[in-house]
């Protein structure tokens, strides 16, 4: 009898979310499929719009993750003008970006992927969220993490106009430049910053390295795909959130090749299925070979665990060590394990503080010459960042008036779509044999995905409630034989 | 009952999740608002199952927030099963409000829209033209997705809002006016934007620098001048949806020094905001030759997609006609 199961929803990428599991006749899982469904078209209707408006219009593919959007398009912007920022706007640029990434990724361990571990997988749903966290840290600390939230917010509020929304990219430089006094200001941010990716790193270890228990379900087998690995590295390889070459290693962790963000259409597609509206892009060299992992298939990965995998270390000092001591403990290069994402994202946050730090300490950053005018015709660019949560690619082809005529988009979370499939299927193999469905599935399920996307876990954990998560199970005739709800 | 919580519920349709986070930068307030509601109804923290909406008794929902547009059949079964289940409806957000920047689809369908993302992209490779299905077999199991819209609406094409929450994403004081104004029952008449009913231009802080008369002879677009940072940008060329724009934003946009692009949506007396702006545009233009009239405004690059950035689902236009677009 052929089972099916139904978790209704799994919520976003970009969007809702359902997963299908289907049993065969012994009730072990056959296959597992994560359906998007929704689509907004942004890439046709960029169409007809002037150029320099897509850093204002794009942001609304993501709300959560805006200022990657914007800071991408913003880069697409300056190479269809063919015009580079001004030194102290690129400076300012990084600034809003580092400021960001460390807001970004404090906020996915704190408020969302985090309390699994905080408070504990098997706590109660209602105080895995901010509020069990500051319950188990304390009222001061956990205080501490929304102030350092809020701080940051209020750099790129400044800086970028909104933090939900930023304004401030022209081609060839920002709107909006920074004095003194905010410099000296924003500095003690950055330093708390600093303190405060540090503290998460402790608290990463006190709670989930010493726990036996937890070690076990990072290394286990259900969360482990081998899969190749892209990211933007600086000219000596080291992890670059806002620039430089994308960089793809193989399971085995050799150098595939490294590319100008120019010229991903020769390393990069994106395969269609009926199924779903999101699409699944992979490795043209390797080929589209489906929902498999190893060396043969063209599938990747991107975010946290790929930057640090596809790189030769960190770009700052504190980060560099804590880098180290990641692949000393999971056994080198490159990492395979899901959960370790949530590792590697701590690592990139304290990067990104030292990176808020080293900037705000250098005066000529409030240097006043923010722009170069563009002078030449527009005509095609890309822009590529990486977001926190992966690769992020905006390509523009305009008119010589710089209307857009065509427009491409790869979004970060869309790189990973094929092998968050397949570490679903992998965890409910794991989790469902011979029928038996295992109560901690749910769980197990859901922080599979929310090792790889916070979007997913959006509001989960941002405020007290009940799991989104419901399985149904029918036999074949459709009808449910069994409910497991959280 | 007097001492029940009331209960508060989310949702969501085609939006980009920046209302969510909007919640979420209530920050230390946030938690004040947790402890005055029960969040009974959230699709990302709460269980999405239809039923379960369905389950409840008519009206047992104090105040139902629904952000994003509406573009997906799915979204229009949830947004009127909300609106039974609840006495009040607060459109959260642009895209609810007036169809939002995902709106600006509607110059397209969803044909077009479709052969764009799933087959003409340079980085798609589909030799078999699979597109998205709303129901499929793969090896014998059916699967189903949401059906797609041709058109995106707001909400209140769709069901009857109360209370409408403009911006995007609308800021902290707002969002709070509005809890505190529902929780205290001291609401405004229904059908109100809960926002000051004036122009976005009134209490502009470069609206000292706006000359008596504005006098237009360019039109410049932001990356070819460097604005200066305190003079009104209608007084430096560059088009400002600031005089066609409701008020309560906060100037965030024109506080990085970026000109406004509407998103409050217009005032209670205007209907229409791109005709709005059009309107107060051509009062000002520098000259009452037709010919030079002409000039400048085809200067103006895109003007349907600029007056109507937030706004065209919800304006006299609604769509393109698509045999235009064939």
């Amino acid at each position: 009898m052929t089972q099916r199961i139904t978790i209704d929803p799994i919520t976003r990428l970009e969007g809702h979310g359902k997963i299908e599991i289907f049993l065969n006749d012994n009730g072990d899982v056959e296959r597992a499929i994560l359906q998007v469904p929704e689509l907004r078209g942004f890439e046709q209707f960029a169409v007809g719009r002037p150029v320099e408006e897509m850093p204002r219009i794009t942001p609304r593919i993501c709300g959560v993750c805006p200022t990657a959007h914007h800071m991408a398009s913003t880069k697409a912007v300056d190479a269809v003008f063919h015009v580079e920022p001004t030194p102290t706007a690129r400076k300012i640029r990084e600034l809003i970006y580092n400021t960001f990434m460390l807001e970004d990724h404090t906020l996915h361990f704190f408020f969302l992927g985090g309390p699994d571990f905080v408070v504990g997988p098997q706590a109660p749903a209602a105080e895995r969220n901010i509020l069990g966290v500051i319950g188990k840290v304390g009222l001061e600390i956990g205080g501490k993490v929304i102030r350092v939230r809020r701080e940051c917010r209020e750099i790129m509020n400044y800086l970028a106009g909104k933090a939900i929304h930023p304004v401030s990219g022209l081609p060839g430089g920002v709107a909006k430049g920074l004095d003194e006094e905010h410099r000296l200001q924003f500095l003690e941010t950055a330093k708390s910053g600093v303190e405060f990716a540090q503290f998460a790193l402790q608290i990463f270890d006190n709670v989930v390295l010493k726990n036996k228990e937890y070690v076990d379900i990072v290394l286990g087998d259900g969360y482990k795909i081998k899969t190749y690995y892209m990211g933007l590295v600086d000219r000596n390889n080291r992890v670059n959130f806002y620039d430089g070459d994308i960089r793809v290693v193989t399971p085995e962790g050799k150098e595939l090749v490294k590319f100008k963000p120019g010229d991903y259409l020769n390393h990069i597609a994106e395969h269609v299925e009926p199924w779903s509206y999101i699409k699944f892009p992979f490795l043209k060299k390797v080929g589209w070979k489906g929902f498999v992992e190893g060396a043969a298939s063209g599938v990747y990965r991107v975010a946290p665990l790929a930057r640090l995998n596809v790189s030769e270390g960190m770009a700052a000092p504190l980060a560099q060590k804590e880098h180290d001591r990641m692949y000393e403990t999971l056994g080198g290069k490159p990492v395979h394990n899901t959960l370790a994402f949530h590792w590697a994202r701590l690592i990139e946050a304290l990067q990104a503080a030292e990176g808020m730090v080293a900037l705000l300490e250098d005066k000529s950053i409030t240097d006043t010459n923010i722009r170069n005018i563009p002078t030449q015709v527009p005509s095609e660019g890309v822009g590529v960042v990486e977001a926190p949560r992966g690769t992020l690619i905006h390509h523009y082809k305009t008119d010589e008036k710089g209307i857009i005529t065509e427009a491409n988009l790869i979004v970060a979370t869309v790189n990973n779509s094929a092998a968050i499939n397949m570490s679903i299927e992998k965890a409910a193999k794991t989790f469902i044999r011979g029928g038996k469905i295992s109560e901690g599935l749910l769980n197990m399920a859901e922080i599979a995905f929310r090792a790889y996307d916070p979007c997913h876990a959006c509001g989960t954990h941002a405020l007290p409630g009940g799991m989104p998560l419901t399985i149904n199970i029918y036999d074949s005739r459709g009808e449910r034989i069994k409910q497991l709800r959280k | 009952m007097s001492n029940a919580k009331p209960k508060v519920a989310f949702y969501w349709c085609s939006s980009c999740g920046g209302c969510e986070e909007s919640i979420v930068d209530l920050a230390e307030d946030i938690l004040k608002v947790v402890a005055a509601v029960d969040i009974v109804f959230w699709p990302v923290a709460l269980d999405f199952k239809k039923k379960d909406v369905e389950s409840m008794p008519d009206k047992s929902i104090a105040v139902s927030f629904i952000n994003g547009a509406v573009r997906m059949t799915e979204q229009e079964e949830m947004v009127k099963m909300l609106r039974k289940k609840s006495q009040l409806i607060v459109a959260h957000g642009a895209c609810a409000h007036l169809g939002g920047i995902p709106g600006l689809a509607n110059f397209w369908n969803k044909e077009t829209i479709f052969r764009r993302a799933y087959l003409t992209t340079p980085s798609t490779d589909n030799p078999q033209g699979t597109v998205p299905l709303e129901k499929v077999t793969v090896d014998g199991r059916e699967l189903t997705l949401s059906g797609f819209f041709d058109t995106v609406y707001s909400l209140n094409q769709i069901i009857d809002v109360d209370y409408y929450l403009p911006g995007c994403a609308p800021p902290r004081d707002l969002i709070l006016n509005a809890v505190t104004a529902i929780l205290e029952g001291k609401l405004p008449p229904r059908g109100s934007v809960l926002s000051p009913n004036k122009s976005c231009c009134d209490d502009c802080q470069r609206n000292e620098t706006k000359p008596e008369k504005l006098a237009i002879k360019e039109v410049k677009r932001p990356w070819e001048i460097i604005a200066d940072p305190k003079t009104c940008f209608l007084a430096q060329g560059i088009i400002c949806l600031g005089p066609a724009t409701r008020a309560g934003c906060g100037h965030r946009c024109i506080e990085g020094n970026m000109p406004c692009r509407g998103c409050f949506g217009p005032t209670d007396q205007v209907y229409d905001q791109g005709a709005k702006f059009l309107s107060a545009f051509a009062s000002i233009l520098d000259t009452n030759d037709e010919e030079e009239i002409r000039r400048i405004v085809s200067t103006i690059v895109d003007p349907a997609g600029t007056f109507y950035r937030f706004s065209l689902p919800s304006s006299i236009l609604r769509r393109k006609r698509m045999e235009a677009v064939k």
